[in-house]
């Protein structure tokens, strides 16, 4: 269960967060910490125990079908960093 | 007769409804105040205009003999919570300038509860902090000091702005979100209330989500009555967020007093840690005192998965987190770092938009799940959160409420246990077990550390009884007396 | 029928399983109330939760529910009363959540079965391993400038249902036939459009070949196939493909390819997530989703009659093979039709009629059978005119191509232009000692063996009769008179 350096870029790389190379061993020292220090949730005896899927015991609510949103591509364009023609706008993607 | 800043939420309430004040008045003197205390950092940004707009808006319904059961009265919102047309950022670099075009649920209840909003206050990064040093926008001072010391000390996190400013009077109310202890650590660092309800009581359409399973919006306030007003407004239904829980809102304010006949309080000693200071020990006993006093009874009860449920705590909530902050890529809005191809434009712009720890938690919860670890911690932990909600569960058929300290410190410096993240979360060790368990929580502020440092006693209840934990908070409270003021206050202590 | 596939080395085995993927018939989308229509301008149908803006929460769409559970029951399949939304994290420009949410451990459809239609009146059973409910995502447009990519999210959030065959099928003439009926089976209960031109419905096929009798060989996967012509070809030369790397002593990666269709060729995709981990786990945002066996009970009574059971129906009641009932019943509105203009007439020409001369039209004309300009009784009516004697059935086809054009009835048109066939003797005899007559040579030639002579002999006398005459009849008589003397 400890990280090496490779580990954590392939993490980093996973969650999409640039780490710099002289980054990664000291990250993979803090990252050990903790999960060393979580470790100890193995003394627990879960056999036999459901995870928890919800919090609340509630009816689920569900929607009725019908159209009560959008029209509103200003507002979701808003806030975009580059958009041209109401589409959002990246680098190519190459498929 | 107290200031316009000093008096409570209630007595302000009062107030206007009386006449004996206008609800300009009432903003201006906030304020002014708020000026007053800028060096503790407390926003990230101050609305003055808009709050002015608001208050003579209240002042206007007042005068047809309108306005809710806010009305006029001045709030500080954290900025985890989307306010239309204001700039919402969680504290990140990567969401500065962000403006939501959409109103959460909960500010919205309070707008239309006819509140003034004095401005969006500063926060640990995302949520994720003890101590509001991780935001973008600088650490939060804590308007209290040591005796004889004028060190900065840290007014606790993530909630920290909040606590802050209404610990220095320079807003009556504030609102913040609790996941492991963010709203009542800090209101214990800083000698304040703070309320997390149960889990589905406030909606979380339009908070910004650090863990799902985990947030709840609650007030920071400076008396049990003005958090039993606050948690009114905030509460509720909304069929916008699927884990809101439809269950009617009690008149909470109208629940407190009296006294606690027939009423049994929980002990639970696995509560007792190794290296408790004994002052917060000592303290505990007086509010078991306090309780017996006002005509509870005490039940001596074990928790006994408690100690596994911070360890728990940061696996289930740093891997929601590592999805739920998956959005923040720089395609739609927010910081964006360009880059070669989309990929690369995310690595950027994640690695210069997200601090220190938030990328710890991010990275630690993508590993918890990933392939071949997802068995041995996820749904370990989520086990092991089963087993901490039954060990309450059964309580519950012993006692009604159950009454722990809040933190096993106060607070503590700037710049202090930054060196070792484990050191910074085992300040939420004990709010962090009522959190996993999604149970109403309070801290009351109780007593005061050798240094003359505020500490809380917290009470957990069962699921939407608010009241009864309002009710026992409220007594601590009456038997506290704690009248002590910080140093920093706006107006001066 | 052996499905065998002939390498350099002998016979190679076609493995093929099809993860579909179906657009829901639903006015909102799964998780959001913005609608769902398609074409409309960019980014016009997103709500800030489809936009995976901070602070928003999905709810699920009701509807949805059921019309997942509506799939799965006319799939035969198992209902599962509970199942969980997953999470399914990864990063793309047009997956705005950076996760999806769908389903993984606990889908809301387990285990079913279809038959499906093979030719010469075959037909088997292609198992269904499962069907999930998930988020479609929004869409990249590369071509509108040449370093920049364009997102749309008018689809992101868009109800898909997940349809994941079991590796049954052993060619792409049964994948072919498993995706029509698979999209005959959405129309008829309207769950899904099943319209592959608009994306309504898109398959991904899993490929892989092994020898008869050995275990199963790495499989490829093609992603996003848009018809079911390009399906067949792109299976046929992902088979060909693999046989051939494997004789030449290579090994295949197990890979997601894409298919060229202008070059009829698979390719490796390139950058998709290399580790392909999704990091599943339940979302958070979401309760299981729980329903009552009664719930599942109602919705199955209100199903429609199924294209499976409607072709047996037709086989065994009016007694058709087992093709001409499947024509019939791929799509409802035809089957409809059909048993309109059967219900009290000989079936089998009433197919024959449906099936050749009214498909024959509407697909020239492009037109759906429930914009056909001869509506069922009328053609019926048509049928009736043959079936009685008033016309012949040559003359029927040029009443009915009248009756296409300008929508009148047979009975109007037999009438206006005086079709009615003669099928009285005594004129028709006297037309054929008529032609006897006058062609002595052909007559003698006939008698000497050229029995084919008799065809030109009707021609004759059809074009007398200006096709009026009844060809049984004139046949009859022809072979009589012809053959004596």
């Amino acid at each position: 269960m400890s990280l090496d350096k490779d580990t954590v870029r392939r993490i980093a790389t996973l969650a999409r967060i640039r780490v710099d190379e002289e980054a990664l061993e000291p990250l993979a020292g803090e990252l050990n910490n903790i999960l060393g220090w979580v470790e100890q949730l193995n003394e627990v005896d879960t056999q036999d125990v459901p995870p928890m899927t919800s919090v609340v015991e509630t009816e689920p609510f569900q929607r009725v079908d019908r159209v009560d949103d959008g029209g509103q591509v200003e507002d979701v364009l808003a806030n975009a960093p580059e958009e041209a023609e109401h589409f959002f706008v990246v680098p190519k993607v190459i498929e | 007769m107290p200031t316009l800043t000093q008096m409570t939420l209630a007595q302000a309430r009062d107030g206007l409804v009386g006449g004996e004040f206008s609800a300009v008045e009432l903003t201006d003197a906030h304020i002014a105040a708020t000026e007053a205390v800028r060096d503790l950092n407390c926003y990230i940004l101050e609305t003055p205009d808009a709050a002015r707009d608001m208050a003579l808006a209240a002042d206007e319904r007042r005068s047809r003999g309108e306005g809710g059961a806010l009305n006029g009265i001045p709030l500080a919102i954290k900025d985890l919570f989307c306010t239309k047309g204001v700039q919402a950022t969680a504290g990140s670099h990567i969401l500065e300038g962000f403006t939501p075009p959409y109103e959460s649920t909960i500010t919205r209840q309070l707008w239309e509860a006819g509140a003034v909003m004095l401005g969006k206050t500063n926060l640990d990064e995302f949520a994720m902090g003890s101590s509001n040093m991780t935001s973008y926008f600088g650490p939060v001072v804590n308007p209290w000091q040591r005796t004889n010391d004028d060190a900065k000390l840290v007014p606790g996190g993530s909630s920290g702005g909040s606590a802050s400013i209404v610990a220095a009077r320079a807003a009556m109310a504030a609102t913040g979100t609790d996941t492991g202890g963010s709203i009542r650590q800090p209101g214990s660092f800083c000698g304040i209330v703070g309320m997390k309800p149960t889990y589905g009581r406030c909606s979380r359409w339009g908070v910004i989500a650090f863990a799902s399973s985990l947030d709840q919006a609650g007030p920071l306030t400076r008396t049990v009555q003005d958090s039993a007003i606050v948690l009114g407004a905030m509460a509720g239904h909304d069929p916008k967020d699927s884990t809101s829980v439809n269950v009617p809102v009690p008149d909470y304010e109208a629940a407190l007093g009296g006294d606690l006949k027939g009423l049994k309080i929980g002990v639970p000693k696995e509560y007792r840690l190794d290296g408790t200071p004994a002052e917060i020990e000592a303290l505990w006993e007086e509010g078991i005192n306090w309780l017996k006093a006002a005509g509870a009874e005490i039940v001596e009860i074990s928790l006994p998965h408690t100690k596994y449920a911070l360890p728990a705590y940061y696996i289930v909530a740093p891997a929601e987190a590592s999805s739920n902050l998956a959005r923040y890529d720089g395609v739609r809005y927010g910081l964006r770092v360009e880059g070669g191809t989309p990929q690369e434009m995310y690595e950027n712009t994640r690695g210069e938009g997200f601090g220190v720890e938030v990328k710890r938690r991010v990275l630690i919860g993508t590993y918890v799940l990933s392939a071949g670890y997802y068995d041995a911690y996820y749904l370990q932990a989520q086990r092991v959160r089963t087993r901490i909600a039954q060990d309450f569960h059964e309580a519950w058929e012993q006692v009604d409420a159950v009454l722990t300290p809040t933190t096993p410190s106060a607070a503590f410096a700037q710049g202090e246990k930054m060196d070792d993240p484990i050191a910074m979360y085992l300040n939420d060790v004990l709010t962090v077990p009522a959190s996993m368990s999604g149970l109403p929580a309070i801290s009351v502020p109780a007593g005061l550390s050798g240094d003359g440092l505020p500490l809380g006693l917290h009470v957990i209840g069962r699921p939407f009884d608010e009241s009864t934990v309002f009710k026992v908070g409220q007594v601590i409270e009456e038997a506290a007396n704690f009248t002590a003021l910080p140093q920093l206050m706006a107006g001066g202590a | 029928m052996s499905d065998l596939l002939k390498g350099r080395s002998g016979d190679w085995e076609l493995v093929i399983g099809l993860e579909i993927h179906a657009q829901v018939v639903a006015e909102a989308k799964l998780f959001s109330g913005a609608a769902t229509t398609f074409g409309a301008a960019p980014n016009e149908q997103v709500s800030f939760v489809d936009a995976g803006m901070p602070g928003m929460l999905p709810v699920l769409n009701e509807a949805c529910v059921e019309q997942a559970v509506r799939t799965g029951l006319a799939l035969n399949a198992e209902i599962n009363l509970q199942s969980i939304f997953a999470r399914k994290n990864y990063f793309y420009p047009d997956m705005p959540q950076g996760y999806q949410i769908s389903q993984y451990e606990a889908p809301i459809v387990g285990e079913g079965e279809i038959v499906i239609d093979l030719p010469d009146d075959e037909s088997c059973t292609i198992g269904i391993e499962r069907l999930h409910l998930e988020q479609d995502a929004g869409k990249s447009v590369h071509d509108r400038h040449p370093n920049k990519s364009y997102i749309d999210l008018n689809r992101s959030g868009v109800t898909l249902m997940e349809i994941v065959s079991k590796p049954d099928m052993r060619s792409a003439e049964q994948a072919a036939a498993y995706v029509t009926k698979m999209r005959a089976i959405m129309r008829y209960i309207g769950s899904c459009d099943g319209n592959m031109q608009e994306g309504s419905m898109r398959a991904d096929a899993n490929v892989s070949v092994r020898r008869p009798g050995e275990a199963l060989g790495t499989r490829c996967e093609i992603k996003n196939l848009n018809s079911i012509r390009f399906m067949r070809q792109a299976i046929d030369y992902e088979a060909a493909r693999q046989i051939e790397i494997i004789e030449d002593g290579g090994k295949i990666d197990q890979e997601t390819r894409l298919f060229d269709s202008g070059k009829g060729e698979t390719r490796s995709m390139r950058s998709k997530e290399d580790a392909h981990d999704y990091r599943y786990f339940p979302d958070p945002d979401l309760l299981p989703l729980r329903f009552e066996q009664s719930y599942v009970d109602s919705l199955k009574s209100s199903l429609p009659e199924l294209p499976e059971a409607k072709k047996q129906r037709f086989m065994e009641a009016f007694g058709l093979s087992a093709y001409d009932a499947s024509v019939l019943v791929a799509e409802r509105e035809t089957a409809d039709y059909f048993e309109t203009v059967a219900e009290g007439r000989d079936p089998k020409l009433a197919a024959n009629w449906v099936i050749s001369d009214l498909f024959g039209r509407l697909n020239r004309a492009e037109t759906p059978v429930s914009e056909s300009p001869v509506v069922a009784s009328a053609l019926g009516g048509l049928i009736d005119l043959i079936a009685d004697g008033t016309i012949s059935g040559r003359i029927a086809k040029d009443v009915f191509a009248d009756m296409f054009d300008t929508g009148r009835s047979a009975f109007e048109i037999v009438e206006e232009k005086g079709l009615k066939q003669v099928s009285d003797t005594g004129a028709l005899e006297a037309a054929v000692d008529q032609v006897m007559a006058d062609n002595p040579d052909r007559v003698a030639d006939y008698r000497g063996g050229n029995q084919k002579l008799v065809g030109w002999f009707m021609g004759q006398i059809m074009k007398s009769s200006g096709g009026k005459a009844n060809p049984q009849m004139v046949n009859e008589l022809l072979r009589k008179k012809l053959g004596s003397g």
